[in-house]
């Protein structure tokens, strides 16, 4: 009885990870959050505008800058797929390490991304180098 | 006995909110009543702005045209970017039907100047002489906003400095108010996008 009560549950904790889809749910809620307003649901961006983090190489290319211009915006023309995008990103100053490593995991993993999981330390070590980088809005940092 | 007057009224609720797409959508806003016992309808009033081509644009560029209607800033950092992509959903759904336009006011005035409104309209590929982006005198741009029942002002507190709406608001040959969506929503704006044919068949009848 206890056998058939624990693999019962064990399925159905199964079923509701396998089944909804989104490996990285509290990063879901992230993007919702402080995301989509701009990207939009699907990651498509706008025009020549935003750009779409749908299929985006930018997120391979610059793969340890992605957390710094989370935290901390983005005022330098970058290259998405090929298109040029000069608006200005603003920050999201008040995202945790953690947030970050989740929404982060939740693009990447999302509408044809295929990048490799982040961990928590990797964005921990990437957010200690922001103001190495050039793209940065230097008003903003802390 | 309550109970039956209840059940009539649920199922007079369900008859009037039911779908009727044959009836012509509704005239928006108050009304009142002319001497001769005419009704008259509140209409958009006289305006003159500036699009993105320093065009000037006022009622006559909407002459015999429908046209939707939304408010919005470049630098918004808020809802703008959605409203913008269902914006363009009804672009691309009507982008060769002349009979139909859109009009986006900027209410951002100080930063959001023509030559501003002329990039962010190129990058989004849009036709200036389908889509015109305005601007014009603040007040003229939050006054109208009123006239289309949306809301547009000024507040330092709200993200981005300004309080608005993402109202999408269709307008008639008339100048009537006959509809709006949630310009936020994908599927408040496919409803929307059928508002619009309900209204192009009311009011050109002879074509297509």
């Amino acid at each position: 009885m206890q056998k058939i009560l624990i693999f019962s549950l064990s399925l159905a904790i199964f079923l509701v990870f396998a089944c909804d889809g989104n490996q990285y749910p509290s990063g879901a809620r992230v993007y919702k959050a402080t995301c989509a307003n701009c990207h939009l649901d699907d990651g498509a961006g706008l025009g020549a505008l935003i750009p779409p983090l749908a299929n985006s190489d930018y997120l391979i290319q610059h793969r340890d800058q992605l957390a710094c211009i989370v935290r901390y915006g983005l005022v330098d023309t970058i290259l998405v797929n090929g298109i040029r995008y000069q608006e200005q990103m603003a920050g999201i100053p008040n995202l945790s390490e953690v947030q970050i490593t989740n929404v982060l995991n939740y693009i990447g993993s999302n509408w044809g991304n295929k990048v490799p999981a982040f961990r928590l330390e990797e964005v921990r070590t990437s957010l200690q180098s922001c103001n190495s980088l050039p793209t940065q809005d230097t008003k903003t940092k802390q | 006995m309550y109970k039956q007057v209840c059940f009539f009224a649920l199922i007079l609720l369900i008859a009037a909110c039911g779908p009727n797409v044959d009836a012509p959508l509704p005239i928006l806003g108050e009304r009142d009543v002319a001497p001769n016992g005419d009704t008259i309808y509140r209409s958009i009033p006289k305006f003159a702005f500036v699009d993105q081509d320093s065009q000037l644009v006022n009622n006559a560029t909407f002459e015999g045209k429908i046209y939707a209607v939304d408010f919005f800033f470049i630098h918004c950092p808020t809802i703008c970017p959605k409203v913008k992509a269902n914006g363009l959903r009804i672009y691309q759904k009507f982008l060769n039907d002349d009979r139909f336009m859109l009009l986006s006011h900027s209410i951002d005035t100080k930063n959001d100047t023509v030559a501003a409104l002329k990039r962010h309209a190129d990058k989004l590929n849009i036709d200036a002489k389908k889509w015109r982006f305005v601007t014009g005198a603040r007040d003229s741009i939050f006054g109208i906003a009123d006239d289309y029942f949306s809301i547009a002002k000024e507040n330092p507190d709200a993200p981005g400095g300004f309080d608005h709406s993402g109202r999408i608001i269709l307008v008639d040959k008339n100048r009537h108010v006959r509809a709006f969506c949630n310009g936020t929503d994908a599927e408040d704006t496919d409803r929307f996008i059928r508002d619009i044919e309900r209204l192009l068949k009311e009011q050109f009848p002879a074509q297509k």
